[in-house]
C-alpha cells in the first residue's frame, strides 16, 4: 500500500463521506481562517501555514502551502524563513524541557 | 515517412487531444458568455523575433538566433492602417526585442507623428546589451523613448534577482535594475513627467499569479527601499500553456494539472476583458491574428478563403469576425484575468 500519495489530496472530501455536515463546518472554518484576507494578509497565512506544514511533517500540505506562498506573492527566501522560524521553536521547545529535566534531576537528588 | 513529419503528426495528435480536453468554446457556450470583437483600438505588432535574451516562458520563442524581421513596406503599411482608421489609437510593437528591428527609431517616430499612443515591450537589457548579432550599441533608447513619449512596458518578473535570473537569465536583474535607472533619469516614472514606465510580472513557475494589487505594493516598496527605482503600474499576467512554456509544463508533468487550475478558475468578468476583443496583433510578415498566442500558434483570421493580411486589411470585416478561441485561452480567462495591460477583472 501507497502511503502520502500526493493524488490522495484531491480526495480529501471523502472524509466527510460518514459525517458531511461536520466537515462542512471544518471546510468553511478552514476557508474563513486561512483563504481570505483578514488582519494577516493570505500571503502572511500561507507562509504560516508552510511553517505549520512543516512542524506537522503533512506532505500534503507542505506541497499545497508551497503553491499557494507562490500565488500568493512570496518567494524561495521569504519561505524559507518562515520554515527556519519553524524550526527554531521546535529546537527552542525542545531545549525548554531541559528545565523539566533539571526539576526531575533535582527531584532525583542529582542536581 | 521522415522522423520530422512523424514527431509533427504526434504533436498534432496530441495538440487535438489537449483542445478536446479543455475545450475554450464549450466553457463559453455552457456559461452563455459571447466573446465578439467590440472595437480595434490596439494595433499589436510583433515586428522581430531576435532578441538579446532566451527566457524560459517566452511565447515568441524569441532568442539571439532567430532572424525573421518586419520589412519596410509592411511597416510603411501599417502607418497607413493608423493613419486612416481613426479607432486604432494605439501601436504596441512587441518581439523577441522589438528595438532590434533595423526600421523600429522610423515606426515609432512616424506613429507620433500620427498622434499614436506608443507603447514598446521594452525587455531593460537591450540597452545594456545592444544588438547580438550586429553589436549596435542600444544606449540611446532611452533618451530616444522620453523623446519620442512613448510608453515603455518591461518585463520584471521579481523585485529580487533569484526569480528574475531563473526566469530570464543569469545578470538579467543587475542589467535591468542598472536600465531602469536609465530610464528614471529620463523621467520615466516619475511623478508629474508623464512619461510612462510600467513592468510585467508574470509567474516563474507553474502557478497563478498573486493578485496585482498586492504584488504592485511589493514591487514599489522594495525597489524603492533597495534601489530608489519609481514606476508606474505593474500589470500581472498569467503564463501562457504554449510554446516554451507548455513545454516545461510537459516536462515537469504538470501540464494537466494547470491546465485544470487554469480551468477551475474561469471568471466570468475577466472574459468579457479579454484583449482580443478591442486588439488585433500583426506578425512580422504581415499577418492578421486575433491575439500574439494566436499568432504564435499559427490560427490566421481566415477570410474569403485568404488569410487576412495587412494588405487586404478590412476594419469593417475585420471587426465582424468570429474570434478563433483555444485551450491557451483559458490562460487569459483564469482569476483576475490576464492581457498585455494585466488583470482584466
Amino acid at each position: 500500500m501507497e502511503y502520502y500519495d500526493s493524488k490522495d489530496l484531491k480526495r480529501f472530501n471523502e472524509v466527510g463521506d460518514f459525517s458531511k455536515d461536520l466537515m462542512k463546518k471544518f471546510f468553511d472554518y478552514y476557508n474563513a481562517a486561512v483563504g481570505q484576507d483578514g488582519a494577516l494578509s493570505k500571503r502572511e497565512k500561507a507562509l504560516i501555514a508552510l511553517a505549520v506544514s512543516h512542524v506537522k511533517r503533512c506532505p500534503y500540505c507542505i506541497d499545497s502551502y508551497t503553491t499557494q506562498c507562490l500565488e500568493s506573492g512570496a518567494d524561495p527566501e521569504q519561505m524559507t524563513e518562515a520554515i527556519h522560524v519553524a524550526a527554531s521553536l521546535e529546537a527552542g521547545i525542545t531545549l525548554i524541557h531541559g528545565v523539566q529535566m533539571h526539576n526531575s534531576l533535582k527531584r532525583n537528588g542529582a542536581l | 515517412m521522415s522522423q520530422v513529419t512523424v514527431l509533427k503528426q504526434q504533436d498534432n495528435t496530441q495538440d487535438r487531444t489537449d483542445e478536446a480536453k479543455y475545450n475554450f468554446y464549450k466553457t463559453l457556450s455552457d456559461k452563455q458568455i459571447d466573446l465578439a470583437a467590440t472595437k480595434i483600438e490596439t494595433l499589436q505588432i510583433n515586428i522581430t523575433k531576435l532578441c538579446n535574451q532566451t527566457c524560459l516562458h517566452c511565447h515568441v520563442d524569441a532568442s539571439p538566433k532567430r532572424k525573421e524581421q518586419m520589412d519596410l513596406d509592411s511597416i510603411n503599411r501599417c502607418l497607413e492602417m493608423l493613419a486612416s482608421n481613426d479607432s486604432i489609437k494605439n501601436l504596441d510593437l512587441t518581439g523577441g526585442a522589438p528595438e532590434l528591428n533595423p526600421h523600429f527609431d522610423y515606426f515609432v517616430r512616424e506613429a507620433r507623428k500620427l498622434n499614436k499612443h506608443v507603447m514598446v515591450r521594452h525587455n531593460l537589457t537591450v540597452t545594456i546589451d545592444g544588438n547580438p548579432v550586429t553589436g549596435e550599441s542600444k544606449e540611446y533608447l532611452p533618451e530616444f523613448y522620453a523623446e519620442n513619449r512613448v510608453e515603455v512596458i518591461s518585463s520584471l518578473p521579481y523585485y529580487q534577482q533569484y526569480f528574475t535570473d531563473k526566469q530570464r537569465g543569469k545578470g538579467v536583474f543587475e542589467k535591468s535594475i542598472e536600465s531602469i535607472l536609465l530610464l528614471n533619469n529620463q523621467g520615466f516614472g516619475r511623478k508629474g513627467t508623464g512619461l510612462e514606465l510600467n513592468f510585467v510580472y508574470n509567474p516563474v513557475g507553474a502557478f497563478l499569479p498573486a493578485s496585482q494589487e498586492s504584488l504592485e505594493a511589493d514591487f514599489k516598496r522594495e525597489l524603492y527601499k533597495k534601489y530608489e527605482i519609481e514606476f508606474n503600474k505593474l500589470f500581472v499576467i498569467t503564463n501562457m500553456p504554449i510554446n516554451r512554456f507548455k513545454q516545461q509544463l510537459e516536462r515537469l508533468g504538470a501540464y494537466d494539472e494547470y491546465m485544470t487550475k487554469l480551468v477551475n478558475a474561469f471568471n466570468t468578468t475577466a472574459a468579457q476583458g479579454v484583449m482580443c476583443r478591442s486588439l488585433i496583433s500583426v506578425s512580422h510578415d504581415g499577418r492578421i491574428y486575433d491575439c500574439d498566442f494566436n499568432q504564435m500558434l499559427e490560427m490566421d483570421i481566415v477570410m474569403d478563403h485568404e488569410p487576412m493580411t495587412i494588405f487586404n486589411f478590412d476594419y469593417k470585416k475585420l471587426l465582424n469576425r468570429e474570434i478563433m478561441f483555444g485551450s491557451h485561452c483559458y490562460g487569459c480567462t483564469a482569476g483576475s484575468g490576464s492581457s498585455c495591460g494585466g488583470s482584466t477583472a
